[in-house]
C-alpha cells in the first residue's frame, strides 16, 4: 500500500526561493505543465527568514527534468536550484505510521521498531502510532515490515536533503 | 500624495510616453492620477486591443509598452495580449486594478485572481499589498521586462492600495536577489564555435528574434560577409539581416523559401542566433540537419538543448556574442555551396500567377514595391501573414511586427496603432486577414480619434484561409467552420468609423490604389483587397515533417494528415 519513493527515475531538486506568497505555485506550475508528478515536497524557511528552501522529489525522464530545472532556475523568485540526484547528500525523512496492533502482537511490533530505531508516539488498546526517521529506503523497509499487521494510516514528510561538507545545498 | 499619484510619477520617471488603457471601478484612482500627468492615455475599445498596442509599441521601439486596465474582466481581457508578448519575448507592463485587500479571495465584485490566472504567461508578476511598495515594484517590473530575455510583467494593484496614502521613497532600491541576467559571453564557448565554423564548407546562419532584440544587425552582416555564409531568418527574425542582401535566403520553415529549406537539408553547420529551433522550423527533430554541426547562441539558458542537442553553445546576448565571434572566424571558401543555393533559387523561386483573379501575393508584393520596402509592417495570422513574410522583404530590425509564437489573430491592427505611436515618422502598414481583422476592428475608433496614419490592408478571401488550406490539403476539402461569407463591406465599415477607405478588385488597379493610400496621411486608411477565395501558401512543409518533405506546389494526390501541432 505504500507508494514507492525509490524509483530509478526519481530526482531530487533543492530550490532556494524568496519567502513570499505565490512562489510555490510558480515552481509547481513548471512541473505540472510538463506532466511531471511531484512525489514529495518540503518547504520551510531557512536560517535567513527572507528565504525558503524547497526540496522537491519528482519522477520522470532526465531530459524533461533538465528542462524543468532550467525553467525553475529562471524564475525571478528563485535564487538558485540544485539537482542532487547523484550527489553526496545527507537525506532524511520522517514517517508517522498508525498500525493496528492487538495486545498479542505488541512485543513483536516493538521489536521491529527497535530495529529501525523508531519510537512509539501514541498507544491505544487497538493501535499504535510509530515514528521513524531516516532515508527513504529505511522508511520503505520499516513500512514493509509493519504492513502485515495492518497499516491504518501513513503520513510521510517527504525527504529533506543537505549537501555534505563544504558543498552548498 | 496617494499610491496612484506615486505610481504615475514613477511611470513618468521611467520615460513612459503612452499608457494604453481601459477604465473601470477598481482602477479609477489611477486614471484620476493620469489626469494631471504628461503621459498620454490611449483609450482602446477593448483591453485585448490595448495589450496588442502596447506590444506593437514595444516591438517598434524596444521600450516596454504599458497597459492599464480594471479588475476582473478588464484584467482577463489582457491574457491573450500577455500570452502573445510572452511567447515572443516582448517587454510589456500590464497594470490591473483589483478589489480592496480586505475582500481579496472573497469573490468580491469583479475580483479575478489575475495574479494566478496570468502566471504561466508572464515573465514575472506582482500583487501589491503595501502602498509604499509601489515605486519598488514598478522599478523592478521595468527592469525585468526589458533586460535579459524580455517579457511581460503584470502588476495587480488593489484599489485601497492605489487610493491609500503614500509615504515611501520614489527612488527605492530594487530587491531582486533571484533575477539573473547572463553576463559577458564566455570566450571559451566562442572559440569552440569559431573552430567549428572555420572548418565548415556549407555553413548556414539561422537568425531569430533574439538577433533583432539585441540589435545584432550590423555585426551579423559583417559576420555573414566575412564568412560568405548564407543567412536565413525565422518569421520573427525578419529584419535582422537584410532580406534583399545577396546572401539572404529569406524566411525558413513551414512556409519558408524552398532554397532555404533545401539549404537546411544540405548544410554541414547551422548556427542559430537567437532562434529557439521552433517546431515551425524543425518539424521532425530526428531528421533535422542530420550530420550537420549545430551551434546555438541564446540569452536564455533554458533554450539551450531544449529542442536540439548542440555541438557548441553560447549563453549570452546575440550582438555581444557575434562581436566576439567575428574576431575569431576566418573567411571561408563557400563558392560551391553558394552556387548550389543559387541554382535552387533559380529552380524554385517564390512564385504566383498574376492572372486569374486578384492575388494576395500580388497585392502584398506591390505594396513592397510601391513603398520601396520603407515601412513598418505588422501582420495578423494566417495565409496573408505568410505571404507578407515571403513578399514584403524586410531589411531593418524592428520593422516587422508579427505574432509568431502565439499566432494570435487580432494582433496585427492594434499592434500597428502602437507602432505608429512609437514611430510617428514612419509609415506603418497593417496587413491583416478578413478573419483576424474582425477580432479587433473596434480599434478603428482609436486609430481615427488619434489621427494615426496607419494603413490597414485587408486581404479579404472570405475564408479563414489558412485553416481552409489545411482542410483542402489534408482533410479531403471537407470545409468545416471556415466560411466567412457574410463579411461586412469593409469600405463602408471604415467609413462608418470616419476612416478613409479604398477598394481593390482587379490586378490592374493595385498600384494606383496603393499609391493613393500610401499618400494619404491625415488619419488611418483602409484598403479592402478582395482577393481570390481559394489560394494556397507554398512552399509548405507539413507540420511534424522534416524539410525533405517540403512541397512547392499543390500535390496531385492526397496528402497524409500532419502529425505535428497545427
Ligand atoms: C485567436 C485565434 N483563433 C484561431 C486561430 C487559428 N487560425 C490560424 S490562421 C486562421 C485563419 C485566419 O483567417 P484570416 O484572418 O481570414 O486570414 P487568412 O488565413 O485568410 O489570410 C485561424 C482561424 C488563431 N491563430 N488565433
Amino acid at each position: 500500500m505504500s507508494t514507492l519513493l525509490t524509483s530509478p527515475n526519481l530526482h531530487t531538486l533543492s530550490v532556494y526561493v524568496n519567502n513570499k506568497p505565490g512562489v510555490l505555485v510558480r515552481v509547481a506550475h513548471v512541473f505540472a505543465r510538463r506532466g511531471f508528478n511531484i512525489e514529495s515536497l518540503v518547504v520551510s524557511p531557512t536560517a535567513d527568514g527572507r528565504y525558503s528552501r524547497m526540496t522537491v522529489t519528482a519522477d520522470g525522464d532526465g531530459e524533461t527534468l533538465e528542462q524543468i530545472f532550467k525553467q525553475v532556475s529562471k524564475l525571478v523568485d528563485v535564487l538558485h536550484a540544485t539537482e542532487h540526484t547523484h550527489q553526496e547528500v545527507v537525506e532524511k525523512e520522517l514517517a508517522l505510521i498508525k498500525v493496528r496492533v492487538a495486545e498479542a502482537q505488541r512485543t513483536e511490533v516493538l521489536q521491529i521498531l527497535a530495529h529501525f530505531k523508531g519510537a512509539t508516539v501514541d498507544f491505544t488498546p487497538q493501535s499504535v502510532i510509530v515514528q521513524v526517521t531516516g532515508n527513504t529506503e529505511k522508511i520503505e523497509a520499516c513500512v514493509g515490515m509493519l504492513e502485515k499487521y495492518g497499516i491504518i494510516e501513513l503520513v510521510r514528510t517527504g525527504k529533506v536533503i543537505m549537501a555534505r561538507g563544504e558543498t552548498e545545498t | 500624495m496617494n499610491g496612484a499619484e506615486a505610481l504615475i510619477k514613477c511611470l513618468e520617471k521611467e520615460g513612459v510616453e503612452y499608457i494604453f488603457g481601459y477604465s473601470g471601478g477598481n482602477v479609477i484612482p489611477i486614471f484620476d492620477a493620469i489626469y494631471d500627468s504628461k503621459i498620454k492615455l490611449i483609450l482602446s475599445r477593448h483591453e485585448q486591443g490595448a495589450s496588442h498596442m502596447a506590444d506593437g509599441y514595444a516591438r517598434a521601439c524596444g521600450k516596454p509598452g504599458v497597459v492599464l486596465v480594471t479588475s476582473g474582466p478588464g484584467a482577463t481581457n489582457t491574457i491573450t495580449g500577455l500570452f502573445t508578448a510572452h511567447m515572443d519575448s516582448v517587454p510589456m507592463i500590464v497594470i490591473s486594478g483589483q478589489t480592496i485587500t480586505p475582500l481579496l479571495g472573497k469573490d468580491a465584485f469583479q475580483e479575478a485572481d489575475i495574479f494566478g490566472i496570468s502566471m504561466p504567461c508572464v515573465k514575472h508578476s506582482y500583487l501589491v499589498r503595501q502602498t509604499n511598495d509601489l515605486p519598488r515594484v514598478l522599478k523592478e517590473a521595468f527592469h525585468i521586462a526589458a533586460t535579459g530575455r524580455p517579457g511581460p510583467v503584470l502588476i495587480d494593484i488593489p484599489k485601497n492600495i492605489s487610493a491609500g496614502p503614500f509615504e515611501g521613497s520614489l527612488d527605492p532600491e530594487m530587491d531582486l536577489p533571484g533575477y539573473k541576467i547572463p553576463g559577458p559571453v564566455p570566450k571559451a564557448d566562442i572559440l569552440k564555435m569559431a573552430d567549428l565554423i572555420n572548418r565548415s564548407e556549407r555553413p548556414l546562419l539561422l537568425v531569430g528574434h533574439g538577433a533583432v532584440i539585441s540589435r545584432a544587425g550590423s555585426v551579423l552582416r559583417q559576420l555573414a560577409e566575412k564568412l560568405q555564409a548564407p543567412v536565413t531568418n525565422t518569421l520573427l527574425g525578419k529584419g535582422a539581416f537584410p532580406e534583399t542582401h545577396p546572401l539572404s535566403l529569406g524566411m525558413i520553415g513551414m512556409h519558408g523559401t524552398a532554397y532555404s529549406n533545401m539549404a537546411l537539408t544540405r548544410c554541414d553547420l547551422i548556427l542559430s542566433i537567437g532562434s529557439r529551433w521552433d517546431d515551425r522550423i524543425n518539424g521532425d527533430n530526428a531528421q533535422f540537419c542530420v550530420g550537420a554541426k549545430k551551434l546555438h547562441i541564446d540569452i536564455d539558458p533554458a533554450e539551450i538543448n531544449k529542442i536540439v542537442r548542440c555541438d557548441a553553445v553560447c549563453i549570452g546576448d546575440a550582438r555581444l556574442a557575434l562581436e566576439e565571434l567575428l574576431k575569431h572566424v576566418v573567411p571561408l571558401n563557400t563558392k560551391p555551396w553558394l552556387r548550389e543555393i543559387a541554382a535552387n533559387r533559380r529552380k524554385f523561386p517564390l512564385k504566383y500567377k498574376k492572372q486569374g483573379g486578384l492575388k494576395a501575393q500580388h497585392v502584398i508584393e506591390s505594396a513592397w514595391e510601391v513603398t520601396g520596402g520603407k515601412a513598418i509592417v505588422t501582420t495578423d495570422v494566417g495565409q496573408h501573414q505568410m505571404w507578407a513574410a515571403q513578399f514584403f522583404l524586410t531589411d531593418e530590425c524592428d520593422t516587422w511586427l508579427s505574432s509568431g509564437g502565439a499566432g494570435t489573430m487580432g494582433f496585427g491592427f492594434p499592434a500597428a496603432i502602437g507602432a505608429q505611436l512609437a514611430k510617428p515618422g514612419s509609415r506603418v502598414i497593417a496587413i491583416v486577414g478578413d478573419g483576424g481583422f474582425q477580432m479587433t476592428l473596434c480599434e478603428l475608433s482609436t486609430a481615427a480619434i488619434n489621427k494615426l496614419p496607419v494603413k490597414i490592408l485587408v486581404i479579404d478571401n472570405k475564408f479563414l484561409g489558412m485553416v481552409r488550406q489545411w482542410q483542402e490539403l489534408f482533410f479531403d476539402n471537407r470545409l468545416s467552420g471556415v466560411d466567412l461569407e457574410g463579411n461586412p463591406d469593409f469600405v463602408k465599415l471604415a467609413e462608418a468609423y470616419g476612416v478613409k477607405a479604398f477598394r481593390i478588385r482587379r490586378a490592374a488597379d493595385i498600384r494606383k490604389v496603393l499609391a493613393k493610400a500610401m499618400a494619404y496621411n491625415e488619419g488611418p486608411c483602409l484598403i479592402h483587397a478582395e482577393v481570390v477565395k481559394e489560394d494556397n501558401v507554398f512552399p509548405m512543409v507539413p507540420a511534424g515533417r522534416s524539410a525533405h518533405h517540403m512541397i512547392v506546389e499543390r500535390p496531385k494526390t492526397k496528402m497524409e494528415k500532419p502529425t505535428g501541432g497545427t
